[in-house]
């Protein structure tokens, strides 16, 4: 068996150690929900308006951004790890990649979106 | 640990196999227990003094009772789930933020064999599954139908997904030092000296991501309690909030665990047993943490997001080319 079978194992054993704690405290709690109590908190005010609205666009832009640099990042690891192998070759490959990333980082700067909102 | 002999072994190595990953499992849950409730307390009393009060003093001892006390209060509150919430998403939410925590520890080297399963991808895997709680706290924020809640939760995405990539380049810095992502080699490549003499840059730089990435002072912005009321559990009582609580503690042991593996030689150390400088080292940088919590105030959000991508990333780049460049001037070809 592959030491990766450890994660499973781990994975039901938090599951259940959660379910337990919602399990005990079920047993052991009493709930006598009531219209007041089941309010969405706002601090004594009654809501207005909806809750589930659209994001504003900033977020938009900021995880797309993430997701140009993450998706990046992913090829740097093999990389990282087999650097000594590689040698001045690969070096020198990872810097022209690094240089336009880096580049797209300066232009997406100039655009102002790394600005917030 | 076990592993790999049972390839050829029957049933009975493949049940022998099971019971040792269900041993780990059980004795890192009673740790995660534990360690949060400690971490609870101890914070509280850390912040305490800091402010010349003295924190909890009633149940026990200076108050090292009062977690429990705390934890049998929580278990025995009532379940209140607001009027207009997305009931299943609501349910699942604590536990979409704490398994995934709960799972960074299958990876996480304690002592020479005191490791669930030490991984060959191991780094790389504890970063992939913590950054899965940002999707159980969205659920949170989302499905309580409660306008702090979701602007919370709005906020934690976009600021723990602003320094993860920071944080990434910071650890490979480590990794490219190391040649490896599994932890145990990472440890034993500082037997010379620690990564934070090779690596300073890259420490300071995944501290304060890390900082970022568990949302404490100065980068708290997603529960801002000035703000927010309590952020993306605002709504949430009993279990359900206790286990945002145990997550979030055992997400800052984890981030921890990783600076003393990553940067402060792991549980290398004289004397005492690896296990006991692991913990020492792994808790000296959670009290870093707090003591940088009680003294810097909150940044805004603008703040916040620039620091991320317009000082740390450029930086994290810079340290991981200067880093490539000196291990191939000086190791170019030795192996």
């Amino acid at each position: 068996m592959t030491p990766h079978v450890a994660i499973l194992v781990f994975l039901v054993v938090g599951i259940a150690f959660a379910l337990g704690g919602y399990i005990a405290s079920w047993l052991l709690r009493r709930d006598r929900p009531n219209p007041l109590k089941t309010i969405p908190y706002e601090c004594g005010e009654e809501t207005v308006g909806r809750t589930w609205i659209q994001f504003h666009v900033g977020y938009y832009v900021i995880a797309l951004v993430f997701v140009v640099f993450d998706v990046e990042a992913i090829f740097l690891v093999p990389w990282a790890v087999a650097f000594r192998e590689l040698g001045a070759a690969g070096f020198v490959a990872m810097m022209v990649f690094i240089a336009i990333l880096l580049l797209g980082l300066a232009w997406v700067w100039k655009k102002g979106a790394l600005t917030w909102l | 640990m076990p592993g790999g002999e049972a390839a050829s072994g029957g049933w009975s190595a493949i049940a022998g196999a099971l019971s040792g990953h269900l041993l780990a499992a059980g004795l890192v849950a009673g740790f995660v227990a534990v360690s949060a409730m400690f971490l609870i307390w101890w914070e509280r009393k850390v912040s305490a003094h800091m402010q010349s009060r003295l924190g909890p003093m009633r149940v026990g001892w200076h108050g090292w009772l009062q977690s429990i006390a705390d934890a049998l209060k929580l278990l025995q509150k009532e379940d209140i789930v607001p009027a207009r919430a997305d009931r299943p998403v609501y349910w699942l939410a604590p536990l979409v933020v704490f398994v995934p925590a709960f799972l960074a520890f299958v990876c996480i080297p304690f002592g020479k064999t005191l490791i669930p399963a030490d991984l060959n991808v191991g780094l790389l895997y504890i970063l992939a599954i913590t950054s899965v709680g940002v999707i159980g706290i969205f659920m949170a924020g989302w499905s309580s139908n409660n306008k702090y809640a979701s602007l919370g939760a709005m906020r934690t995405v976009a600021q723990i997904v602003s320094y993860e990539v920071p944080l990434l380049l910071a650890v490979l810095g480590v990794v490219l030092m190391a040649g490896s992502l599994s932890m145990q080699s990472i440890v034993s490549a500082q037997t010379g000296a620690w990564f934070i003499l090779l690596q300073p840059v890259g420490f300071l730089i995944y501290i304060t991501a890390a900082t970022a990435e568990t949302n404490r002072t100065p980068f708290d912005i997603p529960e801002a309690e000035s703000e927010l009321v309590a952020g993306y559990h605002t709504e949430y009582s009993g279990m359900k909030f206790a286990f945002f609580f145990v997550a979030e503690y055992t997400n800052l042991f984890t981030v921890a665990a990783l600076a003393t593996t990553l940067f402060l030689g792991g549980w290398h150390g004289p004397l005492l047993p690896p296990v006991v400088w692991f913990l020492l080292k792994s808790y000296s940088v959670i009290f870093l943490l707090m003591w940088l919590r009680w003294t810097f105030p909150r940044v805004r959000v603008d703040q916040l997001m620039s620091l991320g991508w317009k000082v740390l990333m450029p930086l994290a780049f810079a340290n991981l080319a200067v880093t490539a460049l000196v291990i191939l001037l000086f190791n170019g070809g030795t192996r």
